[in-house]
């Protein structure tokens, strides 16, 4: 039931009122003295009128309407599910930093910027470039700044004949989207069946036109780009720059950089590989980091340490950075997390991600291949994720990959990614992550022999899945044909 | 230290499974060049009892003052129940709601949400959030010049009495896809857009004019006149406004004769804490006609298998992960979680509690002004305002709010480009949360260090 449902004219959280605030018994001024009518309101809107004990309960229970890491296995593929630790959400809950206005004076500040400039220091190590920029408010900000500071640097030395971004056919949404909004042109390169790209295609697509490569290593297909390092120096010897889409960096955490590959400047989602809670769609963190010659773009503002102190880099004219995309410093309270998380791994604690989280990708590819699913790259590693397609069973049984997922549902899992790259058919891409244990991978593989079985025998019972959830299967078509996308029945 | 469950006779188990001797096996596609990178700049790892208490003491070192900036982040008081229900892990270790059916309490809770957005705003349809404010005008930008097709003029009139920061921000998101921003001239003496001079650029020309409500000074702009004149010129109107203002504010989609075609802020001032600068979320609302124009996530109503009611992510083919290329923005996380903030917030306080909330601090502004006249700093413009004044001082500014935080009070904001005319001046708030001694406070300190 909608909260609106549960409003009642003139009922409210009576504590919460202000009435009795002190402002009130000041005759000197009164509202109707310092606004005219002609600026105010004159209806009130229809917000829900319930009690503090009625909104609690509300959410709490729409709460359990979802899964999440804290109460699911969520293998989503790309997104690191891994978990939140709830010591890095009490400390970035710390009165001292919750309280801060963000344009208090530095002096006033140095506390926080110290955690920040620490970071920003980290994610330069780890990552193998040169200099970081915590602002971006997420991954495809992040990858708006990576490319949008490409841009500038050919546009500084007068190279605008370099009009052309290249995408592996792979490649996430979110960066064939940036290129156009940076203002460039897309051009596709085809993926081999080994799952690496093609390099012959790459070198017939390359040119004076060519202005940079995304790309996502291990890539979306679940495998390490094997010839990355020829990739980049064919990048390079054509004029072009790299970017690295930092999507997968769990898989190698610690293990190897992006910087040594030959990437020229990436971005780091803090929300994936540096265990911040997504929220159910954000916020995330997106920080960019640069090598040698795109560090001078980098957006702002920036920490810088001096002797006595830190400073906000702020944007100036004349400056080449791409300057600020956001109103202030970022996604703070999510850098702090992140601050925190680094701080308890340390080195060693980085690395392990990594291996960890490949031990588990790799275990769980081995168990489902053994079963007898199918995988895409069956020749290959999984890095930290992999994929398998559920091809066969849609042609020999007539359920698909969205039947299979759905249906896991009701055994408690939340389901791979489905559908994506959507250069295999029927596919899922399985992110198990690093946190999750031996036993509860083996439960995954039982569920999903049970599954098939059950498609085997009632595919039926498939297609009409979930069947105990909140609701069962929704009707997407009919949410596209007839909006609804706001409760009119209360006013 | 790691947060990984393994025991070393699991990590046997599954490598034998795997058939390989040891975790180093799994990375042999991995050229040896990349192998073994210096990793010596990074720290030890430390217990988290360690880390808790550095963090305390940084927290501590930038605690205590008492503050009066506002400039588009705003203190206000946030009822216990908020953040306790927000930091439920079922919200906020959930991922964006692809699987809708195992996600039914985000996406219900988002489509209450832009019902209560649609509500403040006066407008028919609301997306899931933006980024912030700032990127929200930005992409609001591009959404006119899209929502204009082929008459765009790839040109937007921006009030120079806007934010800088939005500013900034809209112009380093747009002006890659040739897009021109224009700004007018603003009133000196009145601190809000020069109706006069709004003649000479008539003839359109010009896809969208943005109106910020109150404006970055505080002061409040003739919105119906501004929303009729861009109207006549075959432009779209983009509202930006503080959500909060509007509990009391006429709506943007009451304005002039037609309203607001599209309304973007920063949502932060609902129930979302102060915290360095985010995470905050931008709202963005418009008009029914235009709203597959409009990027980000979207919920809809619809049903299940059975006929019962669900909820959904909608009108995807909008989006990057579908359309890619021809996506109407790259957007894809948003603010999820502070969303969740602003609905539970905006549900405990009702409209009468937000209306409490909004009228009280602009009383309390009005005290903050009075209480400086009577020590010889009065407000650079007149007029009305909501809860923000700009006040003049008689020395540089920036070394004025330097020298209050020594005596523990924020004493505002200072101005820098473009308003280095008003670099004698202070941009000041005082929200709800200020008490008559706070005010005192400042005077006091404010007329030491004058």
């Amino acid at each position: 039931m909608l909260i609106f449902k549960k409003s009642k004219k003139n009922r409210r959280a009576k504590s919460l009122s202000l009435a009795n605030h002190e402002v009130f018994s000041d005759p000197r001024s009164t509202l109707s003295d310092l606004i005219p009518a002609a600026f105010l309101r004159s209806d009130k809107p229809a917000l829900p009128e319930v009690s503090e004990l009625q909104t609690v309960r509300h959410y709490t229970r729409l709460s359990r309407k979802n899964f999440s890491i804290d109460t699911n296995f969520y293998p989503l593929g790309s997104c690191t599910m891994k978990y939140n630790p709830r010591g890095a959400h009490r400390a970035a809950m710390l009165p001292g930093f919750l309280e801060h206005h963000p344009l208090a004076p530095e002096c006033a500040s140095q506390g926080l910027m110290s955690a920040l400039y620490q970071l920003q220091e980290w994610l330069g190590v780890v990552t193998g470039m040169g200099a970081v920029s915590l602002s971006p408010m997420a991954g495809a900000q992040g990858e708006f700044a990576g490319v949008a500071m490409i841009k500038a640097y050919h546009d500084a030395r007068n190279d605008t004949q370099r009009t052309e971004i290249l995408v592996p056919t792979a490649a996430h949404g979110t960066n064939p989207a940036t290129a156009i909004m940076c203002g460039y042109q897309v051009r596709e390169i085809p993926v081999l069946d080994s799952g690496d790209v093609d390099l012959a295609a790459l070198h017939k697509a390359l040119g004076p036109q060519t202005a940079g490569l995304m790309l996502t290593n291990p890539s979306t297909c679940g495998v390490f780009e094997r010839s990355i390092l020829e990739i980049s120096a064919a990048v390079h010897e054509a004029g072009g720059l790299l970017y690295y889409d930092g999507a997968n960096l769990n898989a190698i955490l610690g293990q190897a950089r992006p910087g040594d590959m030959g990437f020229d400047v990436l971005h780091l989602n803090l929300h994936k590989t540096f265990a911040t809670p997504h929220g159910g769609g954000g916020p995330g963190a997106g920080p960019v980091a640069a090598g040698e010659r795109l560090a001078p773009y980098l957006p702002t503002p920036r920490v810088i340490k001096h002797d006595d102190g830190y400073s906000w880099q702020m944007p100036n004219d004349g400056d080449p950075s791409i300057g600020r995309l956001s109103a202030f410093m970022g996604n703070v309270g999510v850098l702090l997390r992140a601050y925190y998380y680094a701080n308890v791994l340390g080195r060693s604690g980085m690395k392990q991600v990594a291996e960890y989280a490949t031990l588990n990708a790799n275990y769980l590819m081995k168990r489902l291949a053994d079963e007898g699913f199918a995988l895409a790259y069956p020749d290959r590693r999984a890095t930290h994720e992999f994929i398998i397609s559920f091809q066969k069973e849609a042609k020999t049984l007539g359920v698909t990959a969205m039947d299979f997922a759905k249906r896991l549902l009701d055994f408690g899992f939340h389901a791979p990614t489905t559908y994506f790259p959507l250069l295999i058919p029927e596919c899922w891409l399985i992110e198990p992550t690093e946190t999750e244990t031996l036993a509860e991978m083996d439960r995954f593989v039982e569920a999903l022999v049970t599954i098939r079985k059950e498609a085997e025998e009632d595919a039926e019972k498939l297609k009409t899945a979930p069947h105990t959830l909140p609701v069962r299967r929704l009707d997407d078509v009919r949410a596209a044909r007839e909006l609804d996308l706001v409760y009119k029945e209360h006013t | 230290m790691s947060f990984i469950p393994h025991t070393e006779d699991e990590k046997h188990q599954m490598l034998a499974a795997i058939g390989v001797k040891q975790i180093d096996d799994l990375f042999d596609e991995v050229p040896g060049a990349l192998k073994d990178p210096d990793l010596k700049a990074l720290p030890e790892s430390q217990p988290e009892m360690l880390v808790h208490r550095n963090m305390q003491a940084l927290a501590a070192e930038d605690q205590g003052y008492i503050n009066f900036i506002g400039a588009g982040a705003y203190e206000h008081f946030i009822p216990a129940a908020v953040w306790d229900i927000v930091g439920r892990g079922e919200f906020m270790t959930a991922y964006t709601p692809y699987q809708a059916e195992a996600s039914q309490g985000t996406l219900q809770l988002i489509y209450e949400y832009q019902t209560m957005m649609a509500e403040l705003t006066g407008m028919e349809v609301s997306n899931a959030s933006m980024y912030d404010g700032g990127s929200a005008l930005a992409e609001a930008c591009l959404m006119a010049v899209r929502a204009q097709r082929k008459k765009a003029h790839r040109k937007i009139l921006m009030p120079g009495t806007l934010n800088p920061s939005y500013a900034q921000v809209s112009k380093n998101m747009t002006f890659r896809q040739k897009i021109e921003l224009v700004t007018l001239p603003w009133s000196s003496e009145a601190g809000i857009t020069d109706r006069d001079q709004l003649e000479k650029i008539e003839g359109g020309g010009f896809d969208a004019l943005v109106i910020a409500q109150p404006n970055f000074f505080g002061q409040l702009e003739d919105v119906n006149v501004l929303t009729d004149w861009a109207h006549s010129q075959g432009a779209l109107v983009i509202a930006v406004v503080n959500p909060l203002s509007l509990a009391l504010l006429n709506p943007p989609g009451s304005w002039g004769e037609k309203g607001a075609d599209i309304v973007v802020g920063e949502g932060q001032p609902l129930g979302v804490p102060l915290s360095g600068g985010g995470p905050y979320f931008g709202f963005m609302c418009c008009r029914q006609s235009i709203v597959r124009q409009l990027p980000g996530r979207i919920v809809g109503r619809t049903k299940d298998l059975n006929g019962n009611t669900g909820y959904t992510l909608t009108l995807q083919a909008r989006e990057q992960h579908i359309r890619r290329s021809k996506a109407t923005s790259n957007i894809c996380t948003n603010q999820g979680l502070a969303v969740t903030a602003a609905t539970i917030y905006m549900s405990l306080m009702g409209a009468q509690g937000l209306r409490e909330v909004a009228e009280a601090s602009v009383l309390n502004t009005q005290r903050v002004v009075s209480a400086l006249d009577s020590i010889g700093l009065k407000p650079r413009f007149q007029g009305p305002r909501f809860h923000e004044v700009v006040v003049q001082t008689p020395r540089e500014a920036t070394g004025l709010i330097n020298e209050a935080a020594q005596h523990g009070v924020l004493a505002g904001l200072s101005f820098g480009e473009p308003f280095t005319q008003l670099k004698n001046d202070l941009l000041l708030c005082a929200t709800e949360t200020k008490t008559a001694s706070d005010i005192e406070k400042l005077v006091q300190v404010l007329s030491a260090c004058i």
